[in-house]
């Protein structure tokens, strides 16, 4: 870039110094001007802004489960019974492929909120279905438990457990 | 391109690239060692300037075009769907609508510093052709742009430019049916828009591409309008011009910048942010200002078949130019004659356009007329010119020019002119 | 740097030639209509910036005069948190609202209070409706107003202020129109909106017509172009930079022509 040769009698540091604050200066510029290029691609404020959904708990019975839309996804909402919560959280860690505990999977034991997207290939799966009465996805044959758990087929993973928060007790915001 | 060019490396994989494919030389001749003449003032800088518009106009529409939805339903309300929830969108938004306006001051700049200095004349009769339809696929584009966001202006703009073509005899309507396709205005024609606003940059783009072409067979033409004699005429395009064209795309960027971000709507109608109607025309129809000129010759002109006719004439007898100025000197500098004429075409264009702006009403129509006479009279005189003209002596070369200055200067920039100014002393 | 002055010079008269007399015409065109008020408004200038206050009264005077005619139909009720809401306000106002929900299991559409992000409800379906409810005017969307009339917000506050109770003699009004000065061609279907006290301020400010025709051009400035703030620091910030830049580039060129000599 300092190329101050060739008989020049300007001083070659002052040359430098504007070669180089060019140079700095038009790369800022260049990442300056990318950046908005970049970034209209992310989510806009109207699709953020539905990115959060609040749900009505308050009209689901005992033993009942809703599925809603989140995010273009389906979100399935069980109110449990005693049994099924007894029925998920006596269940050994060594049993399951992808261990984890009831009760960080549901933050109030008879609300359990899952993302409705089978973990193996995207399917949805069938609730109130399969060996444990959780959840059965008939594309390949994942078997879950009350909890959301893959407990049998080639699913890798649990369903997982969106963001959510109780707004009250009988509201939730999930995301 | 290729084998006798002057780019030389011992980088074993560039060698093996410019084997099969000699790009690297063909950029080393046509952009670094590149011979410019060395006396190209300020207004040569428009050409990059207008290459640079190009390629943002190119990239924000792009961008733009992963938002909006070309349906007579949903245009407007994705286009304040994009100045409103996308990110960035009101700037990318902003920066494409003004864009355009400023990609033709620098074009029309271009193009009238071509006239003045005789750069369309031999041997570059087709480097100013490739222009001219660089120019028309330019006013294409913009038209149907504009026509996209589908408010008032860009519906009943569309409705009134497209029916120009009815004036064709026999098959007027039929030819604007299949503009249309359909009986008005609609859905269909905004959708063809769409797509044909997206295809013609490229067009544009590749047209662009055979102008620098012919630009480089004969090199650029100079403020002095004489042709290079050799290699002291000349430096290397880059370092010199690079960093002349970066210090005005720096000032070209300040102006577009207090444009887009203090007076994003200085250019635009607001008529255009009432969304489309068919059935409500808005009082006072104008084109972007940059038709405006060739808007008010067609309403100058009393019958419509011969305004439409008068107004694509306009244009059209740019491609003439070459011909019609039979003067052997290209640079208006050595033309006092030609040097008149052209500043009352200049001055002339700027009155059309205030025309085009004016309700064709009173006094506007008398002046609409006389100057729409003025504009045609110009080529129409031209041949004449160089008949009886008497020009100034020309320099011997450009390089005796610019030494004859030098010495007083030392920023260069400034030193073309000076040498100009002495050559004309000497006349 | 002389010459490129003249390239400067030439390139700034080509640019705003064109406009001033271009926008001037529509005007010329409509008729002989006063020359509109001006407003000296805390959001112009390349540094203004909203009254969020003002702008939040603004919201007050089109909830309670204007929207009973006038939709606001790109505004979302979470956009009210950029004027200073909190969300439970801007939650509560949307709740006031009935928007169309559904379909529902049952296929059926049902109403439900707004909420955040839902948009500003329309007084009307469609164009026809309004007209059949309007003597056959159309009283416009609200949301682009400011920047789809020439003189923007200055318009708007003018033509608020700008009735007459009486036209003046030789002039005859059509049945249901009112007189205003402003209004291209004086004879306007939109009756006489505000007076004073039309609304009550809870902040205490006096609501003078004169202030509710200034907060809500304000508040229809601010829907017009929400993004006029982010707009003008942004053109602050990159103007500077380019300043700096194009001086570095003027300080390269010099050297690099310099050699030439």
């Amino acid at each position: 870039m300092a190329d101050s040769t060739g008989g020049d009698t300007h001083d070659p540091s002052r040359r430098d110094f504007l070669y180089v604050a060019a140079a700095g200066l038009g790369a800022v510029g260049t990442v300056g001007f990318v950046w908005p290029l970049v970034d209209q691609m992310n989510p806009s404020q109207d699709v953020l802004a539905l990115s959060s959904i609040e749900v009505d708990l308050s009209g689901i019975e005992v033993g009942q489960s809703i599925t809603v839309s989140w995010r273009g996804k389906p979100v399935f909402i069980r109110h449990r019974t005693e049994a099924e919560i007894a029925k998920a959280k006596d269940v050994a860690m060594a049993d399951l492929p992808d261990p984890e505990g009831d009760d960080v999977r549901a933050e109030k034991p008879q609300w359990l909120v899952l993302v409705g997207v089978c973990t193996h290939l995207g399917c949805v799966p069938l609730g109130q279905a399969g060996e444990y009465n959780g959840w059965f996805c008939p594309c390949h044959g994942s078997h879950y438990d009350t909890s959301g758990r893959i407990r049998k087929g080639p699913a890798p993973t649990n369903l997982p457990v969106p963001k959510y928060v109780f707004l009250d007790d009988n509201n939730i915001k999930i995301g | 391109m290729s084998g006798h060019s002057s780019f030389q490396t011992n980088n074993p994989v560039l060698k093996w690239i410019e084997y099969r494919l000699p790009i690297f030389g063909f950029i080393n001749d046509s952009l670094v060692v590149y011979p410019t003449p060395k006396n190209l003032n300020y207004w040569w800088n428009m050409g990059s300037l207008a290459g640079m518009m190009l390629v943002l106009q190119i990239i924000t529409g792009i961008v733009l075009a992963m938002h909006y939805t070309p349906h007579a339903d949903m245009a407007f309300a994705s286009t304040e769907h994009i100045m409103r929830d996308v990110n960035y969108g009101w700037l990318l938004r902003y920066m494409h609508a003004n864009g355009g306006s400023m990609f033709f001051i620098v074009v029309y700049i271009h193009i009238f510093r071509g006239m003045y200095y005789g750069s369309y004349k031999e041997p570059r009769e087709l480097l100013w052709w490739l222009g001219i339809i660089i120019f028309i696929l330019m006013m294409a584009t913009a038209f149907m742009g504009y026509v996209l966001p589908w408010g008032q202006m860009s519906f009943w703009g569309a409705t009134v430019i497209t029916n120009l073509f009815s004036a064709v005899p026999l098959v007027g309507e039929e030819i604007v049916a299949w503009l249309w396709g359909g009986f008005a205005v609609d859905q269909p024609t905004l959708n063809r828009f769409y797509s044909l606003h997206y295809l013609l940059p490229f067009v544009i783009f590749a047209v662009v591409f055979v102008h620098l072409w012919a630009l480089h067979v004969h090199k650029s033409n100079n403020p002095l309008g004489i042709d290079i004699k050799g290699p002291q005429d000349t430096i290397p395009f880059h370092p010199y011009y690079t960093v002349k064209d970066l210090y005005g795309m720096g000032i070209f960027g300040i102006i577009f910048a207090l444009l887009l971000f203090f007076a994003p709507n200085l250019l635009g109608e607001p008529d255009n942010y009432i969304p489309a109607n068919p059935l409500v025309t808005p009082t006072h129809i104008v084109p972007e200002w940059y038709f405006l000129p060739f808007y008010a010759i067609l309403r100058a002109i009393p019958d419509k078949l011969f305004g439409v006719i008068a107004m694509f004439a306009s244009i059209f007898i740019l491609f003439a130019l070459p011909w019609l100025d039979t003067s052997k000197v290209r640079s208006a500098r050595f033309r006092p004659v030609y040097k008149m004429l052209f500043w009352a075409f200049f001055l002339n264009c700027f009155v059309l356009g205030y025309l085009g702006a004016k309700p064709p009403e009173g006094i506007f129509i008398v002046i609409g007329r006389l100057s729409t006479a003025l504009y045609f009279l110009f080529f129409l005189v031209l041949p004449f010119i160089g008949w009886f003209e008497r020009p100034r002596k020309l320099p011997e070369s450009i390089a005796t020019a610019v030494l004859e200055s030098s010495g007083d200067d030392g920023g260069g920039g400034g030193a073309p002119d000076a040498a100009a100014a002495k050559a004309e002393d000497r006349g | 740097m002389y010459k490129f002055a003249k390239v400067l010079a030439f390139t700034a008269v080509t640019a705003l030639f064109a406009s001033p007399l271009y926008h001037a015409s529509p005007a010329l065109a409509a008729g002989s209509a006063e020359p509109i008020m001006k407003v000296d408004w805390s959001h112009s200038g390349p540094f203004g910036t909203f009254d969020r206050a003002s702008l939040q009264r603004g919201l007050q005077v089109y909830r309670e005069v204007c929207s009973g005619c006038h939709g606001l139909r790109f505004i979302a009720f979470r956009n009210l948190l950029e004027i200073g809401l909190t969300e439970k306000e801007a939650k509560t106002i949307a709740a006031e609202y009935t928007v169309m929900g559904g379909p529902n299991d049952e296929g059926e559409m049902y109403e439900r209070p707004g909420k955040l992000f839902d948009y500003m409800p329309s007084p009307f379906d469609n164009e026809k409706a309004a007209r059949a409810s309007n003597n056959g005017a159309f009283p416009p969307d609200l949301s682009l107003i400011a920047k789809a009339r020439i003189g923007g917000e200055n318009y708007l506050y003018s033509l608020l202020l700008g009735y007459e109770e009486e036209p003046p003699e030789g002039v005859t009004l059509a049945e249901g129109m009112a007189y205003n000065r402003y209004f291209p061609g004086h004879q306007i279907a939109m009756g006489p909106p505000i007076d004073d006290e039309a609304v009550e301020y809870a902040d205490g400010t006096a609501p003078t017509k004169e202030q509710i025709a200034r907060d809500v051009s304000a508040f229809l400035m601010w829907t017009a172009e929400p993004a006029m703030e982010a707009r003008k620091r942004m053109g602050v910030k990159v103007v500077l930079f380019l300043i700096v830049l194009t001086l570095v580039l003027y300080g390269v060129k010099r050297k690099v022509w310099a050699d030439l000599h």
